[in-house]
């Protein structure tokens, strides 16, 4: 990053010197008052964006009559880690950390592989009909969920699916519109003689998919693994329709469930909601951080919303 | 085989290719049929019936369509989501341009800090941040009008009184405001130092450089944004439903006035197990963000300015 961004700074010098006449003094001064004057806006803004998690993590370890006390006050007083003892003998967090684990790599895997294979068909080969199935993809993009929500719903009830985990990520088994897309782009990159010259070696068509194409599309599947696992691991509605068992729950499914019951009513344990939730984020965060690189390229570079 | 004819080698040594490139194919047909065009066609089947999940579908014609135009839970619901959706798609996008702005005005190290910090929370699942906001936005002790009065403002009840729970939903949603920043941050990255540069010279002030050169050049992710935020407001759901409903006590106390579009699709399919009922509801809205999506594609491509190579690409 550094390195792409240093030897832009002469570049900016180098008009404000041309305006100011010579006497660069001045000028250095006033960029430098310009500079602190956006570092003051972005650490505001930052500051607006990271107490909330702050807040959530302190309130988490205080004692429940202590929740909404010292706002402001960045470490819990008094101190109480009890609660997420507490939660974890309220209601099976762990079993739902696992499903969560379990569903998310599913979903992931399931719809990294099965695009990858699509998008390898559309990048390497010509054929009738191409056009066609590829605006199939481009037109999937734009179809909202909430259309095909019941008839989805019936088709994992006629096969006797609904209450199980398997209609959180079965279907990822056919790719998604998305990232079919985004890996066919990818390929498309890769020079054809590389896979040419395989084919004159003898490697069959799904050689050229396993062995190249996918060794090759690293850096593009990962985006797709890391996206959907996160897109999986937020997933609300699909559990709330399909899973009725709490042994089966998500950890979102799972939490919405503590909300309901410990939030609200007569005896309202805040604690237990506030711990839930941390250990609902903290995952993801972790994850976030070790592919962090991976999600802020997937964004920029495709759009997608995180 | 060897033998054959020139000609028909040629078509021979074609065909496997063809039949390979079909076969890569398989899964994304079979997707499309089962998980896509098919329950497209189900739905829209089923929203010319009454179906409960048990006795068999009875077709009842525009029936479904009619109770659409009198169910006063329905009017309601679009006005919510038009109206939260009129308020966060500008706020949103807007406050993302100015926090990308001043991002692209400092270089080095701090600018990826800043990024990432600004991301963070699009990293917490919306069931978390439901929960988090219903704290933060409590009237009596939540810390959002512990700040206000910090100013002497008393702030409102936020969840609780019908006028002000949807001026807090949008407050919630503009915590997330990572990738329209990131995306915008991107954009303004690409932008030729050289033509800002070459308007400095001729005498443009900053103003006129933003909308002479930086809007302009912005101008497609900027269309983009504004796109993708519109479709996903219109169908809110996660946090709205964390925060307000699923149980009974929390449904009484908000009524309606957070009652979503797709919130209430959801009720009427899963909790009624009204399926025709809800398959109307799900072709009205396809019907409205198809036709959004086409208004907006069409005045994009009057307003947007596109690189010549974005063509050639």
């Amino acid at each position: 990053m550094t390195t792409t961004l240093h030897p832009a700074e002469p570049a900016v010098q180098a008009p404000a010197a041309a305006r100011g006449g010579g006497d660069g003094t001045a000028d250095t001064a006033a960029r430098g008052t310009r500079k602190v004057f956006f570092l003051t806006i972005l650490a505001a803004a930052s500051a607006l964006f990271l107490y909330p998690f702050v807040w959530l993590v302190v309130a988490s370890l205080k004692p429940r009559d202590r929740t909404f006390a010292d706002p402001f006050l960045p470490w819990p007083r008094p101190f109480a880690p009890g609660n997420y003892a507490a939660v974890f003998e309220a209601a099976p967090v762990l079993t739902w950390l696992v499903n969560s684990l379990v569903v998310g790599i599913a979903a992931a895997l399931a719809v990294t592989l099965s695009s990858a294979f699509v998008a390898f068909g559309f990048a390497y080969f010509r054929f009738p009909g191409r056009g066609l199935l590829f605006g199939s993809v481009l037109a999937t993009m734009m179809l909202p969920g909430a259309v095909t929500l019941v008839p989805t719903y019936l088709i994992w009830n006629s096969v006797g699916l609904t209450g199980t985990q398997v209609p959180l990520w079965a279907a990822n088994l056919f790719g998604s519109a998305f990232y079919i897309f985004l890996l066919r782009q990818f390929l498309l990159g890769v020079p054809r003689y590389v896979f040419e010259a395989a084919r004159v070696d003898g490697a069959s068509y799904f050689d050229l998919f396993w062995r190249i194409a996918l060794p090759l599309s690293r850096p593009a599947l990962i985006i797709a693994f890391i996206f959907e696992l996160k897109a999986s691991w937020f997933e609300l509605m699909k559990p709330l329709i399909y899973l009725q068992d709490p042994g089966l729950y998500t950890l979102p499914r799972g939490l919405k469930a503590i909300v309901d019951t410990f939030y609200q009513g007569g005896d309202p344990k805040w604690e237990i909601v506030l711990a839930a939730s941390v250990i609902t984020t903290l995952p993801l965060m972790v994850i976030f951080f070790i592919g962090q690189r991976y999600f802020v390229e997937g964004i920029a570079t495709t759009g997608r919303r995180g | 085989m060897t033998t054959a004819a020139p000609a028909g080698r040629r078509v021979r040594r074609l065909r496997p290719e063809t039949r390979w490139a079909y076969i890569f194919m398989v899964p994304w047909l079979v997707g499309l049929l089962v998980f896509q065009l098919g329950p497209m066609i189900a739905s829209l089947a089923l929203s010319f019936a009454d179906y409960d999940l048990i006795s068999a579908p009875r077709f009842t014609g525009l029936d479904n369509y009619a109770r659409m135009l009198e169910d006063d839970k329905v009017a309601r619901a679009v006005g919510n989501t038009a109206l939260y959706t009129a308020l966060h798609v500008p706020l949103a996008v807007v406050l993302a341009l100015v926090l990308a702005l001043v991002l692209n005005r400092i270089t080095g190290r701090a600018a990826g800090a800043f990024r990432t910090i600004f991301y963070l929370p699009s990293m917490t699942p919306y069931v978390a941040v439901g929960v988090l906001f219903l704290f933060l936005l409590n009237g009596q002790a939540g810390m959002v009008n512990d700040f206000l009065a910090l100013f002497g403002i008393s702030g409102p009840q936020w969840t609780t009184d019908p006028d002000w729970i949807l001026p807090g939903i949008v407050l919630m949603s503009l915590w997330n405001l990572g990738s329209t920043t990131i995306i915008l941050f991107a954009a303004l990255r690409n932008v030729p130092r050289e033509l800002a540069e070459a308007a400095m010279i001729d005498g443009a002030g900053p103003w006129q450089r933003f909308r002479s050169v930086t809007l302009p050049m912005i101008s497609s992710a900027l269309f983009f944004v504004v796109i993708i935020n519109t479709i996903t407001s219109l169908q809110m759901f996660d946090q709205v439903y964390t925060m307000f409903f699923g149980n009974q006590i929390a449904q009484q106390s908000s009524g309606d006035a957070a009652l979503f579009y797709v919130v209430y699709l959801f009720q009427q399919a899963f909790q009624f197990l009204h399926m025709g009922y809800a398959s109307a509801l799900a072709w009205l809205l396809f019907l409205v963000i198809a036709v959004i999506t086409l208004i907006q594609v069409k005045v994009g491509n009057r307003l947007v300015y596109y690189e010549a190579e974005e063509h050639a690409g």
